[in-house]
């Protein structure tokens, strides 16, 4: 296309840096400490071994034996690939401005000057005809450094007078609000190497040899079982993670979980397992003697799992018919889970991204608190799990004098209806908005198109440049989200720009990632192309406070306590060692009345106060419950739409990022995992091309069948690129044909493992 | 030339087969090591896969070159250019006399050797000696997250030998120079 493969002309030219049975001289090689830091929030340590200005190899950080113990983990395939991404033919060498219809992908080339006026001169004008509710920057989380572009955006448009806000995530919408509510924090999590104290692991939708949140997990699960410890696995699917850390494979519909959870809290109320005395000092809301104010009797969770209150004890041959999981494991896994000591209910982020997913983000945590294995070594309080005992090194200010924000998810909505948005659609900030969005900002971000629901609803209003005047996408590629682009900035990667990353969600560590090689072409980092708009619009020394991108980094992570700079650059790690794992809720465990919780009550709010005040009790009870999902198991629509759909994080790559190199294409498994069951009754044999439909769109797979996978679901890893035929069939195998747009109804976050679809061979198909 | 390794002083690989995740690091790591094309893995992480729903028996299987007592691709190379260390007993390629006839690649039973399309040589995991004559271990052992992968001498690792055709692809035993625990859906234990 562009250029060569540069990846073919290195192989002609410059020696290899390893021929089989011979060692180059270790000096020729720069050895350049950096990190990764796409989304999987696994953030690794990487080298990139440059000869000559090219990255020739990608190694690992090695600390020594230290290394193994430490992370648990230093990288994954994909940052071992990273070669063939950075050096992959379709890189944007240079800015584009569109020529033909949004999504077409016709552009033709431009300077960057002229991108850089065109931009800023958007930014003003719709600034000026709509207001600044008008301007909006959508989640771009392909880069997750400190000089991460999507927030120096917003850093932008708050110099601009502001932009229409966001709340919430495609990651963890759901179990934030029920973590909030449930505990007053989201940081419920013990360090990763306290599970080495765990008699007993329960992992809850939580794949977490595919999804890298928060470093090593993993590993010492692995070592917790090497001393004894029990883990046992619940998930619709037999994931890796399974197949290395599971004694026991639960499989349970998909939003089924509350079933299951509320007949494990009827077994051990039944035999008496329960933590009375931890329940009575440390909740709210379990029994009707420790009600909060106001709330109603009647109202506490053992009523409702005895059936008290609604009629229905949820008993374990009750939940038997609703998860798929039979009555006497149940009550296995509940004796189990109520008498080892010290057990921790670890949930992943997959079950609470349904349709009522904030129930068992909910329901994990209230059976944690009736184990009493909150705030001890070796438990686990369940919640969203972020450790307090983590590095940050803070972003870039953000200073928004716009109030108003919306739910992540429901974008697509502002784009069309802004103006009916209320306080029950999540609307925040504001009683209601003055605009529709007309303005885009998506930089290193796949989730305009691609990674969003209901790409055919999507695509259509983006199309129509009078509804969304301005649409600027940055990224290394033309992804989906790239196509409906009015200006495209071709973005760096993290090996041609330096950077900083700390640790997300749990680790106490942080990265310098040194730049490796010069740009590719005329790509630029996401701050130089900020600051040149923030320029032409007359706030550039206000945004970059006389800084460059150096002394940005310096002036960040001094603040993040690490003094000595040139040692962090050097080196490329700083981490904290600690002499003890780290327990969430220590204090609170130890003394509640001097350590209260952020909640109302200052306890655990098992009846929580902050649900009870949304007044939705069938959407958001006070209490824990299973509710039926719209497409779960129970919709009528199961008549034409008979199976469930999963769309999981894929393997070989994080989300969409990663899907176009050849090294992980080869090792990916994509495809439709169905379980032969629900293949035989369609004629579908393996190695099949099938097509996958419901309402909303159709999508075309090969199909992978695997008894790893329960009848009645299929699963459809997301990430793959939309990419329509003409009668708007996708051709991608992209998943975000299918998914819906609605959101869940306390957080509204995102609902896409929450659809029902049909599977049929693709006649004619390759 | 083919025989029996002598003494004890044979490296090998150890694989807990228990811990794998199947992640492929490890031959991600070796293909960007090497710059192997794809369709060339002198590592690779195969899968089987047997069993029933609700119970099913997965089992994965680290495969590179098990520099093996009785290797097939010694025998079989014309030119010599395949030869077993004695020092360690780790079978190298000699570039110079590989003419490209690919016997080795069709005698060996477990795959290990790959040929590579741009230049028509036969290529194989050399359990990267260059890298550990610098003190650094293999690539894929080191890029393994789970750390279930080293390398040692064959009689100092722990674990079983491989079962032909099962733990190992070829079901010729050629001696692979392999120790491994096996996971608890293995057939054999």
């Amino acid at each position: 296309m562009l250029f060569p493969f540069l990846g073919q002309a290195i192989m002609a030219s410059i020696p290899l840096g390893e021929r089989a049975g011979e060692a180059l001289p270790v000096s020729e090689e720069r050895i350049v400490p950096t990190g990764c830091v796409h989304d999987c929030l696994g953030f690794c340590a990487l080298r990139a071994h440059v000869r000559d200005g090219v990255v020739v190899r990608m190694s690992l950080a090695d600390e020594g034996a230290e290394t193994r113990s430490w992370f648990g983990r230093r990288g994954c395939a994909r940052g071992l690939a990273y070669r063939q991404r950075v050096y992959h033919p379709d890189r944007l060498m240079y800015p584009l401005v569109r020529t033909g219809e949004r999504g077409e992908g016709r552009f033709r080339r431009a300077t960057w000057p002229e991108a850089l006026d065109i931009t800023a001169a958007a930014i003003k004008r719709i600034r000026d005809r709509y207001g600044n509710q008008a301007l909006f920057v959508h989640s771009g989380t392909g880069n997750q450094g400190i000089l991460r572009g999507n927030l120096l955006a917003q850093r932008l448009l708050g110099l601009m007078g502001g932009f229409l806000g966001q709340h919430g995530n495609y990651s963890n919408a759901c179990t934030l609000y029920a973590s909030t509510a449930t505990y007053g924090t989201i940081e419920t999590g013990n360090s990763h190497d306290d599970l080495l104290n765990s008699r007993y692991v329960i992992l809850w939708s939580a794949n977490l040899a595919h999804t890298h949140t928060g470093t090593g997990a993993p590993w010492y699960i692995w070592q917790a079982k090497q001393r004894g410890a029990r883990v046992v696995y619940i998930d619709p699917v037999y994931t890796d993670t399974a197949v290395a850390l599971a004694d026991e494979w639960i499989p349970i519909y998909p939003g089924t979980d509350n079933a299951l959870m509320d007949a494990m809290a009827y077994t051990m109320i039944d035999e008496g397992l329960l933590d009375r005395p931890f329940l009575d000092t440390y909740c709210v809301g379990f029994d009707e003697a420790h009600l909060p104010a106001g709330a109603p009797p009647g109202s506490s969770y053992e009523s409702h799992v005895l059936g008290r209150a609604d009629g229905v004890p949820k008993t374990p041959a009750w939940a038997e018919a609703i998860t798929g999981v039979r009555a006497e494991v149940i009550v296995r896994l509940a004796r189990e889970y109520a008498t080892a000591k010290p057990a921790a209910l670890i949930e992943g982020w997959g079950a609470q991204r349904a349709a009522f997913g904030e129930q068992p983000a909910r329901g994990g945590a209230v059976l944690a608190a009736m184990t009493g294995n909150v705030g001890i070594s070796g438990g686990g309080a369940a919640g969203l799990g972020a450790c307090e005992r983590r590095m940050r090194i803070p972003y870039l200010p953000v200073n928004n004098p716009v109030s108003a924000k919306i739910p992540i998810y429901v974008w697509p909505r502002a784009l069309t209806h802004a103006r009916e948005m209320r306080a029950e659609d999540g609307l925040q900030g504001a009683e209601r908005l003055e605009t529709n969005i007309k303005l885009i900002l998506n930089i290193q971000g796949n989730a305009l198109v691609n990674q969003h629901s209901h790409i055919n609803h999507v695509t259509k209003v983006l199309r129509d440049p009078a509804m969304v005047e301005f649409i600027l996408v940055a990224d290394q590629f033309l992804t989906a989200s790239a196509r409906y682009a009015d200006v495209v900035f071709p973005a760096s990667t993290w090996l041609e720009r330096e950077d900083a990353v700390a640790a997300a969600w749990s680790g106490d560590y942080a990265l310098f990632l040194n730049k490796a090689i010069e740009p590719l072409g005329e790509a630029k980092s996401d701050y130089w192309a900020m600051a040149q708009v923030a320029d032409r619009l007359g706030v550039g020394e206000a945004f970059s406070e006389g800084r460059d991108e150096e002394g940005w980094l310096r002036h960040q992570v001094a603040q993040a306590g690490i003094e000595d700079y040139e040692g962090f650059k050097r080196t490329g790690i700083f981490r904290r060692r600690w002499p003890r794992p780290h327990v969430a809720f220590a204090d609170f465990r130890r003394d509640p009345v001097a350590h209260p919780l952020a909640t109302p009550s200052g306890k655990i709010e098992i009846y929580a106060q902050l649900a009870a005040a949304v007044n939705d009790p069938a959407g958001v009870p006070a209490v824990p419950k299973y509710i039926p999902s719209w497409e779960g198991r129970t919709d009528p629509l199961r008549d034409r739409y008979p199976l469930q759909l999963l769309t999981p994080h894929p393997k070989f790559r994080t989300h969409s990022t990663f899907a176009n190199v050849p090294w992980l294409q080869e090792l990916s498994e994509d495809g439709l995992y169905m379980n032969p069951v629900d293949a035989a009754v369609r004629g579908i044999g393996s190695g099949d091309q099938v097509r996958v439909w419901n309402d909303r769109g159709m999508t075309l797979a090969a199909v992978r069948l695997t008894e790893r996978v329960m009848p009645g679901v299929v699963v459809l890893p997301q990430g793959r690129w939309f990419a329509p035929r003409a009668d708007g069939v996708d051709e991608g195998g992209c998943a975000n044909m299918l998914t819906s747009l609605r959101p869940s109804p306390w957080a509204k976050g995102n609902t896409q493992h929450t659809s029902l679809v049909q599977v049929a061979r693709e006649e004619g198909g390759q | 030339m083919s025989g029996e390794s002598v003494a004890a002083r044979q490296l090998g690989f150890f694989f807990d087969q228990r811990g794998c995740i199947a992640c492929a690091a490890c031959q991600m790591a070796c293909k960007d090591l090497h710059d192997l094309p794809v369709g060339v893995n002198w590592c690779r992480v195969l899968t089987r896969e047997s069993g029933v729903f609700p119970e099913p028996r997965i089992t994965y299987h680290f495969a590179a070159c098990f520099h093996c007592a009785r290797p097939s691709c010694v025998e079989a190379c014309p030119e010599g250019a395949l030869a077993k260390r004695a020092e360690d007993g780790v079978v190298l390629r000699d570039d110079e006399k590989c003419v490209g006839c690919r016997a080795c690649a069709g005698a060996c039973p477990h795959g290990a050797i790959q040929v590579d399309p741009r230049s028509g040589d036969s290529g194989k995991c050399d359990l990267c000696v260059g890298l550990r004559a610098r003190g650094e271990e293999p690539a894929c052992v080191a890029a393994c997250p789970m750390s279930v992968l080293a390398v040692g001498w064959l009689n100092e690792l722990p674990g079983r030998a491989p079962v032909p055709g099962i733990d190992v692809p070829g079901a010729v035993d050629t001696g692979p120079a392999l120790r491994l625990l096996p996971h608890r859906h293995s057939p054999h234990q």
